[in-house]
């Protein structure tokens, strides 16, 4: 399942979704949570503003998840992404599997949040206190 | 006709953020498209000029000598930079 949203989500509320499509299939769950850092490359960031390319993102997004779901095998996946503008420590991505096993909900996790960085159509754009600058790629872990 | 969409810092340099235009007599491909755009003035030929840039036909990322017909949507941008 995969969802674009500007309204915030809650990491505890996803998580207890997720357990719930699983039906008792599933031993493990495996979350991460990207957050908006108020330091990037040495400058204070007062807010972020992602943008994204809407019909293509949740094509892509869906893309990463049918491919973790043929190399693992998993009970339940999620992605979910904030678009517009965001504050420090505001939640930004959200990823979650579920699986059998606790190793391949590790690795299907690390490799939807990995592939979500270099393939899915966002961009990001920092505010400082001295004007606004895009983010340049592999700048922002 | 086609749909042509740019995004991030490359709409910003552009002033636009997607246009419809009749596809130009003899342009059949991306490299064709690209450097007819490219002869609209100085700003177009040096941002479009980018190799880091990527382009998506109907929302699929392509390779740069991926053929475009009438009807498609063609968008450019810089790296991705979600998550």
């Amino acid at each position: 399942m995969i969802r674009v949203q500007t309204e915030d989500f809650d990491p505890g509320i996803e998580l207890e979704r997720l357990r719930s499509r699983n039906k008792g299939q599933a031993g493990a769950m495996v979350s991460f949570t990207g957050l908006v850092r108020d330091l990037n490359a040495g400058d204070t960031v007062t807010q972020m503003t992602l943008e994204h390319y809407p019909g293509m993102t949740e094509k892509a997004l869906e893309k990463i998840e049918q491919e973790a779901c043929q190399r693992w095998e998993l009970t339940a996946t999620l992605i979910i992404h904030r678009v517009g503008p965001l504050d420090p420590n505001d939640n930004i991505v959200f990823v979650a599997t579920a699986s059998r096993h606790r190793k391949q909900a590790f690795l299907a996790c690390e490799f939807m949040i990995d592939t979500l960085k270099t393939n899915a159509p966002f961009w990001k754009k920092e505010t400082l206190p001295g004007g606004e600058r895009w983010v340049e790629p592999g700048a922002s872990g | 006709m086609v749909q042509l969409r740019y995004f991030a810092s490359l709409r910003e340099s552009l002033g636009i953020g997607d246009e419809q235009i009749e596809l130009p007599d003899g342009i059949h491909d991306l490299p064709g498209l690209t450097r007819w755009l490219q002869g609209r003035d100085e700003t177009w030929a040096s941002t479009l000029a980018d190799s880091r840039l990527h382009v998506a036909i109907n929302q699929e990322i392509v390779k740069p000598d991926a053929s475009i017909t009438d009807g498609d949507e063609v968008a450019w941008f810089p790296p991705v930079t979600g998550g």
